[in-house]
């Protein structure tokens, strides 16, 4: 690593811990309607929005009322985009008169932006018209981490509120999660963009007469906008197909350092809302303390493993600096190891490089970060309340060592609790596992595949893993645009979004209507080096005997191949 | 061995009973409890037993992959597995059902003599209901329990409290309920029947410690659901192991995957958890204490309040002499010569307190009692004492020995005015000596602490669990005997309603509130406590409104009621993170024997280097099944619970259970491992 791969690392932090406590303030006085620098600002608007849709602000919902009014806007929202995608070709805004989607793929494509998802099995230059970009991928980009956000608050609400069913309203706190929580983010960070370089415009295709003789078609398009909503609401998906990759999405050092720190942005600055939430700022550190020791032993490993030379060209007269294949020369090992950590860590899914190329183990640790489920910071709202999963089966698992029933703040975790969180904790391994076997054993669906054998297999499983975790990226080499695929994948990420979504908001409902016990030296410290290695163990050990068998099948199988030469 | 005194009767045997003379039936019942409907009680188990008989038929087909020797053994260890963990559970019963056989034998064949009309009609007590009236006559069993209505009698309750000197027990009042199969020594007793049969006290007991009938607590139910979430998750990923292994172009043999589960599912805690249920309530048995649930039991472990008598519980009950104070110009063996004789005929606690006092501190001589012409304690002049010798001796309280005097009070001599309240501020009483006509001096009487209850209540506040003193005291005198005992806080001048309230707020808190009591003004507060505990003398409205019942009538068995339910859960939450820290070693041994065939470059991963694919499947299951023979003591027995802060308690049981159970596996499979190929068995 050279001097400026270190100040990218370093930036990259400072960037995102730094204003972190502050933003988190931010949020928190937003979602709970307190006045904040922009409310002067933005409050007409929101009253305007409430008036308009005819809600009462003021009125609370219980958990059911309030999973009710979520699953109806997001199936409202899923069909709309649905119908969108399929008619975009009588449409307008549509330049390059592009026909409408095939229903498989849009039925996919409706599904990954509204579950936040943003897998793309197609590329968005050559299927997409401005109007699907903007009216209903981007609008879907905006709302989807606002849901996230939305949950976030109700879960954190279940804690901080005793003996109460009310857990506030969805509609409002939509409205503040999209108005307060993202536009003013995405309003700067498209600016920047447009600043370094990426595209805004409405305009058709320019195409360009090559020195060489050729003809070329530059895609442009309402870039800069996408790009940032898609980073900072952990959307990722890329308005040109390859992604972040592209000169136009990432045209710069500084959009890329930008770019890759928006991932995480608000996921880190939530923690301290929810720190507000619960009255406790040892808390957020604690928690905070856990994501940053993953994050960083994954970045590590991740380094560690593309730096180093490729053993298959070792016997090769070449000098090799680190493990280049598949990545974007711009950007080189170190950036590219970053942002591969950081987007699946976060339940973002772009990239500025090709996983599929990665040596064995560094695609290993992208795949395990998302098997955990997002934790690492996770996506917006989603990451959170998924650590929180965690940490409620981590206060389980050890809490009856106290000589307690289990508490978490508090709140005790009890038999309702406990089958929610196992249903959470199913998740993962329903939604990766069992289609992932599907996939290998029909002889249609492992066509898709490009390799054989593990990383063949890798290919597979990280698919179905990017899928239920909502993440999007994918490993390159798995042709993912069958109707198979489309509708598997489609059900993991409803599986994936909403296998947490709604046990979430039930627990929240239940633990909102229980007392908070007083807290004192015979409670279960949740903060404290003592908590922030037993969570960590915790996480890696469930996500460990989860997922070691396939994993070993895969990059394991493939990286012992390599470095033993077999 | 006395023959009324069945539960006594039962311990003393039992106590001398080698462990091998328990171990006998519970194997057999370990075989009895293969019965499918007993399995399904414990899920876990269940799936083992259904793994287990898989395997068995799978060793009739042939696989290449697999020789039928080792098949049948994986089969055999995986049916021991089960068989172990029955084992356990039978060996918790076991222990209990002895006692509860024993307290059975005791009421067989009672007879009842129960009213009906003008007379009596002799039936079994097991054909009694509740609002039966009977009539106990003296050497008769009471045939259930009940209060009595009528009648006053003495009752050897030895059968249930092992106490043989005989109580008293009569209508009214805060002495009215009877417990089934005591018996009543003296006069008669006419009794209104309280339970059904199954219901009483000693149904009770004998249902707490028999696995099959026992309702399983709240955190076990919980528990109970993880364990099945865990298995439900490992079921998933070795069944979607297949098609991976089909992807990769092989094949695994179905005996190895059956053996992978199992060893990955939490048998271990899944095995010991009925066990460890048993094994707790059983303690609480033989602390004398029963419980209506085990719900109570558990809630014991998490209260964050305890309210106690102050009586009984934190002081000997009893104002005792602890000093003397002279008036000026009185010698001290004058004063303290006046005091005895004073004191001598005084049969009061107070009295014997201060002749105890006396001969402790000075080589007096005292007068024979029936020199005395004793004056006994008398309503009117509140004074009592004796007169010697012509002389009158007398005490009592400091107005009531004035007015003797004829003094007021302000011709109290000023040095002893200020003794006198010196001790009344201090939460004593000041009693008065005088001699003929003669002010001598002040004694001072007062409640005394418990030896070792500061040292106790020091513990449970390390646990995080405060205590109240409960007192009719005056605010002054309860301040100070809750400073010298060191109780968080109190209650002064309690009534009933009082109590009640505290406990409503402390409970609208969040807090979960423990207390004792016994008389029927108790009854509101200990239904409304999180955990009452209700004397066994007390009164029947008391016992029915708490949810636990103590037989010795102690009131401190509070302190061991919460250790008890603490150990029951650090028990279970110390085996489970054992369990599942065991899955890392027991995949490092598994995982690259199974896919050795297709990716023999996963042998990188055997960190143990295991003799071969077949010896590290079959260490593996040998250890996972072994494993729970092991830990059957400590279930039994249950983790000790330290006086510790709630972090310090949590690292000591991580760093044993959590730490030891990711390290003890590598150990253990790596020796089974040795063993078995220096036997030869693979």
């Amino acid at each position: 690593m050279q001097l400026h791969d270190f100040g990218l690392i370093l930036a990259f932090f400072v960037l995102v811990l730094a204003p972190a406590p502050w933003l988190g303030r931010y949020l928190y006085r937003a979602m709970e309607g307190q006045r904040t620098l922009l409310t002067p600002l933005l409050q007409p608007l929101e009253r305007l929005c409430y008036r308009v849709a005819g809600v009462d602000p003021g009125a609370g919902q219980d958990w059911k009322r309030y999973t009710g009014a979520l699953l109806a806007f997001n199936a409202v929202g899923l069909v709309l985009l649905f119908l969108i995608l399929v008619g975009q070709g009588a449409l307008p805004l549509n330049p390059q008169h592009l026909p409408g989607m095939e229903w498989s793929l849009a039925f996919n494509t409706a599904v990954s932006f509204v579950t936040n998802t943003n897998w793309q099995a197609y590329s968005g230059e050559a299927s997409l018209s401005y109007f699907s970009q903007m009216l209903g991928l981007a609008v879907q980009n905006f709302v989807s981490p606002a849901v996230g956000l939305a949950v976030l608050v109700v879960f954190c609400r279940g804690i901080a509120r005793r003996s109460t069913a009310d857990l506030g309203n969805f509609w409002v706190d939509l409205t503040r999660a999209t108005l307060y929580g993202l536009l003013p983010f995405c309003l700067v960070l498209a600016l920047l963009l447009v600043w370094q370089g990426v595209p805004q415009s409405l305009h058709a295709y320019v195409q360009a007469h090559t020195l060489a003789g050729g003809e070329q078609s530059i895609p442009l398009g309402p870039a800069a906008s996408q790009i940032a909503i898609k980073q900072l609401g952990t959307n990722g998906g890329g308005f040109f197909g390859v992604n972040s990759a592209h000169p136009f999405e990432n045209p710069t050092a500084w959009s890329n350092l930008l770019e890759v720190a928006a991932i995480i942005l608000i996921p880190v600055a939530l923690l301290f809302t929810f720190g507000h939430y619960v009255g406790d700022r040892r808390q957020s550190r604690a928690l905070l303390a856990s994501m940053l020791i993953l994050f960083v032993l994954g970045l590590g490993a991740t380094l560690w493993a593309e730096l180093r030379p490729n053993p298959a060209l070792a016997a090769l007269p070449v000098e090799q600096i680190g493990s280049l294949e598949g990545k974007e020369s711009r950007f080189g090992s170190v950036a590219s190891a970053l942002w591969a950590v950081t987007t699946t860590a976060a339940s973002n899914g772009s990239v500025n490089a090709m996983h599929d190329s990665f040596s064995a183990l560094g695609g290993l640790v992208p795949l395990f970060n998302m098997m955990l489920g997002e934790v690492i910071f996770g996506g917006v709202g989603a990451g959170l309340y998924g650590m929180l999963l965690f940490v409620l089966i981590t206060v389980f698992l050890a809490g009856l060592m106290i000589g307690r029933t289990p508490e978490y703040l508090g709140k005790k975790l009890e038999a309702r609790e406990v089958r929610l969180l196992v249903a959470t904790l199913l998740v993962m391994p329903l939604g990766v596992l069992v289609p992932a076997a599907l996939a290998a054993c029909l002889p249609g669906a492992a066509a898709a595949v490009s390799n054989p054998g593990a990383h063949g297999f890798s290919q597979i499983l990280y698919a179905y893993t990017s899928g239920t975790a909502n993440n999007g990226s994918a490993f390159a080499g798995f042709g993912a645009n069958t109707p198979y695929h489309n509708l598997m994948i489609a059900l993991a990420m409803l599986l994936g979004r909403f296998g947490y979504i709604l046990p979430v908001l039930a627990i929240a409902g239940s633990l909102a209507a229980k007392t908070r016990a007083p807290q004192g030296s015979g409670s279960f410290p949740t903060h404290g080096p003592l908590f922030v290695v037993l969570l960590t163990l915790t996480l890696l050990l469930v996500g460990g005997l989860t997922f070691l068998p396939s994993l070993a099948l895969g990059p394991l199988a493939e990286h012992f191949a390599a470095v033993g030469g077999a | 061995m006395n023959a009324q005194n069945p539960l006594h009767g039962a311990q003393a045997p039992l106590a001398g009973t080698s462990f091998a003379a328990l171990c006998a039936p519970a194997l057999r019942q370990a075989f009895v409890k293969l019965d499918p409907r007993r399995l399904w009680r414990a899920p876990v188990m269940a799936v083992v037993a259904l793994t287990a008989t898989l395997t068995s038929l799978l060793c009739a087909v042939p696989d290449s992959g697999v020789s039928t020797g080792l098949a049948l053994q994986i089969a055999l260890w995986l049916w021991f597995t089960v068989l172990f963990a029955n084992f356990a559970e039978a060996l918790a019963e076991g222990r209990g059902r002895a006692r509860a056989d024993s307290l059975r034998a005791g009421g067989r064949g009672l007879m009842a003599r129960r009213r009906a009309g003008d007379g009596y009609e002799t039936v079994a007590a097991a054909a009694l209901r509740r609002g039966d009236v009977v009539r106990v006559q003296a050497g008769e069993s009471i045939p259930g329990d009940g209060e009595v209505i009528d009648g006053v009698a003495a009752v050897n309750e030895a059968a249930i409290t092992g106490e043989s000197a005989p109580v008293i027990r009569a209508a009214g009042g805060d002495r009215s309920a009877v417990t089934g199969n005591t018996q009543v020594v003296s006069d008669w007793l006419l009794v209104r029947i309280t339970a059904n049969p199954g219901e009483s006290t000693l149904d009770r007991m004998i249902a707490l410690v028999e696995g099959a009938k026992r309702q399983k607590t709240p955190n076990e139910v919980a528990l109970d659901i993880l364990l099945i979430g865990l298995t439900l998750i490992f079921l998933v990923v070795v069944a979607t192991l297949q098609p991976f292994a089909r992807f990769a172009g092989g094949d695994l043999p179905l005996v190895y995957l059956a053996a992978l589960l199992v060893t990955l599912i939490p048998t271990t805690i899944g095995g010991l958890l009925s066990a460890i249920g048993i094994a707790g309530m059983d303690r609480l048995v033989r602390l004398n204490v029963i419980a209506k649930s085990g719900r109570a039991v558990e809630a014991a472990g998490d209260v964050h309040v305890l309210m106690l008598d102050k009586t009984g519980t934190i002081t000997f009950g009893n104002r005792r002499c602890s000093a003397m104070v002279k008036a000026p110009g009185v010698t001290t063996p004058a004063l303290a010569e006046a005091a005895l004789i004073a004191s001598l005929a005084d049969e009061t606690p107070e009295g014997t307190s201060i002749v105890d006092y006396l001969k402790g501190l000075h080589t007096l001589q005292a007068p024979p009692r029936e020199d005395l012409d004793v004056v006994p304690f008398s309503a009117e002049t509140r004074l009592s004492g004796a007169d010697w010798r012509g002389a009158r001796y007398r005490k009592g309280a400091v107005d009531a020995v004035l007015a003797y005097l004829h003094l007021g009070r302000d011709e109290l001599p000023a040095p002893l005015a200020r003794e006198v309240e010196k001790i009344a501020q201090s939460g004593g009483t000041p009693l008065l000596v005088a001699a003929d006509g003669q002010l001598l001096g002040a004694i001072h009487l007062k409640d005394v602490v418990k030896p070792g209850i500061r040292e106790r209540f020091g513990e449970l506040r390390r646990m995080g669990i405060r205590t109240v003193m409960v007192t009719g005291d005056n605010p002054l005198t309860a301040a100070a005997i809750a400073a010298e005992a060191g109780v968080d806080d109190v209650i002064a001048e309690a009534t009933p309603e009082k109590k009640l309230a505290r406990i409503r707020q402390e409970q609208a808190e969040g807090k979960l509130v423990a207390m004792c009591g016994d008389g029927a003004n108790d009854a509101p507060a200990l239904a409304q406590a999180d955990v009452g505990l209700a004397m066994n003398d007390g009164t029947q409205a008391a016992r029915e409104a708490a949810n636990l019942v103590d037989l010795d009538s102690d009131p401190t068995k509070l302190l061991d009621v919460v250790r008890v339910g603490k150990e029951l859960l650090v028990t279970r939450g110390a085996l489970t993170t054992f369990s599942v820290a065991n899955d890392v070693a027991k995949y490092f041994a598994i995982l690259p024997a199974l896919f050795a065939g297709l990716y023999p470059q996963l042998g990188a991963l055997d960190l143990m280097r295991l003799h071969s694919p077949q010896s590290a499947i079959l260490s593996a299951i040998v250890f996972n099944a072994l494993i729970i023979v092991v830990l059957i003591p400590l279930a039994l027995r249950g983790v000790r619970v330290q006086a510790l802060d709630a972090a310090r308690l949590l690292r000591r049981n991580l760093l044993i259970y959590g730490v030891g159970g990711l390290v003890a596996p590598f150990l253990g499979i790596k020796l089974i491992d040795l063993l078995l190929t220096a036997v030869g068995l693979v």
